[in-house]
C-alpha cells in the first residue's frame, strides 16, 4: 500500500480525507488506482495526453517525480505521495 | 469600494468569487483577479492619481482590494533614476534605474505584501504566514507587525544572515527549513492545506499578492510623464513579477492613462545557477523544466518557478528576451551600478543589471530605447556576496605620515585653496 496526502482542492473527491491509501508499484499505477477508489481523480490531475497537468506537482517522498522517472516511477514499501498544487510561492 | 469583477482561471476559464483562492479547484491553473475596466476608466483618471499618496495606494483603483488604512508602511512610488553614467558604460542612450531599494523593508517586495496583508485582513484572517527566499520574509514580519497580526515565516536554512535578522526582529515565529527554497515552497502549500485559516500570502491570497507588482509599470509609467519605456529588465524568480509588470502597462492603456498604445519589450534576466525560463527561452520550447538551484542570487532562486511559463510566454509576444549570468557577471553587474549611479543593489540588483549589460552588448536592448530596469532589492541584505571583494583601501594609523604612505607615489600636499562657490 502507498500513502496519498490529497490537497484541499482534490478533498471533495475523498469524502474530505487529506490522506488516502492505495495500491501500485509506481507512481502512474498508485494514480490510476485513487482514480478507481474515488472516482474524479485522473479528470483533474492528468492532461488529454495522459500526463500530469500543468499545474500539478506530484513527489514521492521529497521528490518532485519529474525530477525523477515521472509516472513510470517505482515506489518502493513506505513511500508516500504527495499531490501538490504548482501554484506557489514566488 | 475596489473594481474587482472576480477570478478567473487563466487555464480553462472557469470563474470564481473573490475569495481566498488561489488555484482553479478544476485544473489546479493560477486564478487571476479581473476588474471592471470600464468602471476604472470612469472613476480613475491622472488627476486623481497624482493627488493620491506617495505609495501603490495612489493606484489603488487598479488594485484588487480597496481600504481607506490599508497595511501600509510605505512601499511604492520608489525614485525613478535617469542614469547617464550607466547608459554611457553600456553603450545605451535613455536608460533608467527603477530603485525599488527604497522600498520600506528594502525590495519590492513589499509592494505585494501591502496588498496581501490588506486583503487577507479584509478577508477576515487573523495570521499571516510565507515561504520566501528573504525579501518576503523581511516585508510579510514587517507588516504583520504594522497591522497587529500574527506571523508564520518559513525560509530556507541557508540564508543571508541579514535577511534572517530583519525577518526575525518583528517578533513574529521563523522557521529555517532544512531545504531549498522550492522544498520550503512545497511545504507552505501542504500547510495551506491544513491551515485554512492562515494567509499564506504566496499561497491562498497569491492571487492578490502578485497584483501589487503591477505597481512597477504604473510607478514607471507615470513616473515617465505617462509614456511607457520601449524596453524593461525585469529579475526573474517565480516570474510572477514580469507577468504583472505586462499587465499593468496593459491595463494603463485599457482604462485610458496613456496617449499611445504601449509596445513595451520585456526582457527577463536569472542567473545561470538557476536559469529555467532563460534555458526554455534560449531553447524555444514552452516546457518549463525545474532545476537544482545554485546561485549566490538566493532571492532568485527557484528552480521550479510557478508562473515560468507565462513569463516566458509574455517576454516572447513582448518581443523581448531572457538571458541568464554567471555568479561572477552578478558581482560584477553590482558594482557597476554602485560605481556608475550610487544604487546599492542586491545580488537580484546584479542580475537585472549583468543581463542589462549582456543585451546591450548583444545589440538586443539598443540605444534607440528608452530602456527600465528593475533594481529590486537593497544590497545591504545580501553583503556577504561581496565579502573579499571589496573593502577599505587601506587600514592605517591616525596620523598624515600613515595616510600619505597609504595614498602612495601620486599624493601631493598643495597649496590651491579649496573650491568655493562662485
Amino acid at each position: 500500500m502507498v500513502k496519498v496526502r490529497v490537497p484541499a482542492q482534490l478533498r471533495t473527491l475523498t469524502g474530505g480525507s487529506g490522506e488516502v491509501s492505495v495500491e501500485g508499484s509506481t507512481v502512474g499505477e498508485a494514480l490510476k488506482a485513487l482514480d478507481a477508489a474515488h472516482a474524479g481523480f485522473a479528470d483533474r490531475i492528468f492532461d488529454e495526453a495522459g500526463g500530469l497537468r500543468r499545474f500539478v506537482n506530484v513527489f514521492l517522498d521529497d521528490e518532485d517525480v519529474r525530477f525523477l522517472d515521472g509516472l513510470a516511477t517505482p515506489i518502493a514499501a513506505g513511500q508516500t505521495l504527495s499531490i501538490v498544487p504548482a501554484v506557489a510561492g514566488g | 469600494m475596489d473594481f474587482v469583477s472576480g477570478l478567473r482561471c487563466r487555464e480553462c476559464g472557469r470563474t470564481y468569487p473573490a475569495e481566498a483562492l488561489h488555484v482553479c479547484d478544476y485544473c489546479f491553473g493560477p486564478l487571476e483577479v479581473t476588474y471592471d475596466y470600464q468602471r476604472v476608466a470612469a472613476t480613475m483618471s491622472r488627476e486623481r492619481i497624482e493627488a493620491g499618496p506617495r505609495t501603490i495606494w495612489r493606484y489603488a483603483d487598479l488594485l484588487p482590494v480597496s481600504d481607506a488604512a490599508p497595511v501600509d508602511l510605505g512601499a511604492g512610488f520608489t525614485p525613478l533614476v535617469r542614469a547617464d553614467r550607466l547608459a554611457a558604460e553600456l553603450g545605451l542612450g535613455e536608460l533608467w534605474i527603477k530603485d525599488d531599494t527604497a522600498n520600506p523593508t528594502g525590495s519590492f517586495k513589499d509592494r505585494v505584501v501591502s496588498v496581501a496583508l490588506t486583503k487577507a485582513r479584509q478577508l477576515g484572517f487573523k495570521i499571516a504566514a510565507c515561504a520566501s527566499t528573504g525579501n518576503l520574509a523581511n516585508s510579510v514580519a514587517a507588516h504583520a507587525a504594522r497591522a497587529g497580526m500574527e506571523s508564520v515565516v518559513l525560509i530556507p536554512h541557508d540564508l543571508e544572515t541579514a535577511k534572517v535578522t530583519m525577518t526575525s526582529v518583528y517578533g513574529g515565529r521563523v522557521f529555517a527549513v532544512e531545504g531549498s527554497y522550492d522544498d520550503v515552497n512545497r511545504l507552505c502549500a501542504e500547510l495551506a492545506s491544513e491551515q485554512p485559516t492562515w494567509a499564506f500570502v504566496n499561497v491562498n491570497v497569491r492571487t492578490y499578492y502578485a497584483e501589487g507588482s503591477k505597481t512597477l509599470a504604473f510607478g514607471v509609467a507615470e513616473q515617465l510623464g505617462w509614456r511607457t519605456p520601449d524596453h524593461v529588465v525585469v529579475p526573474i524568480g517565480s516570474g510572477s513579477q514580469l507577468t504583472k509588470v505586462a499587465k499593468g502597462f496593459a491595463e494603463l492603456w485599457q482604462v485610458g492613462l496613456l496617449d499611445e498604445e504601449p509596445s513595451v519589450r520585456i526582457s527577463g534576466a536569472q542567473a545561470e545557477g538557476c536559469s529555467p525560463v532563460a534555458t526554455a527561452f534560449a531553447e524555444g520550447t514552452d516546457a518549463i523544466r525545474p532545476v537544482k538551484p545554485a546561485t549566490i542570487a538566493k532571492s532568485l532562486a527557484i528552480g521550479n518557478p510557478a508562473d515560468g511559463w507565462y513569463a516566458l510566454d509574455a517576454i516572447r509576444k513582448s518581443g523581448g528576451s531572457c538571458a541568464s549570468v554567471t555568479d561572477a557577471e552578478v558581482i560584477e553587474g553590482i558594482l557597476l551600478l554602485a560605481r556608475t549611479e550610487g544604487i546599492f543593489a542586491e545580488t537580484a540588483g546584479g542580475v537585472t543589471i549583468a543581463t542589462l549589460a549582456k543585451l546591450a552588448g548583444e545589440g538586443v536592448i539598443r540605444p534607440d530605447e528608452r530602456v527600465v530596469a528593475m533594481v529590486t532589492g537593497h544590497g545591504l541584505k545580501t553583503v556577504e556576496a561581496l565579502s573579499g571583494t571589496v573593502g577599505p583601501t587601506a587600514t592605517i594609523a591616525p596620523t598624515l605620515d600613515a595616510f600619505a604612505a597609504a595614498m602612495g607615489a601620486e599624493y601631493e600636499l598643495t597649496d590651491e585653496p579649496a573650491p568655493r562657490s562662485a
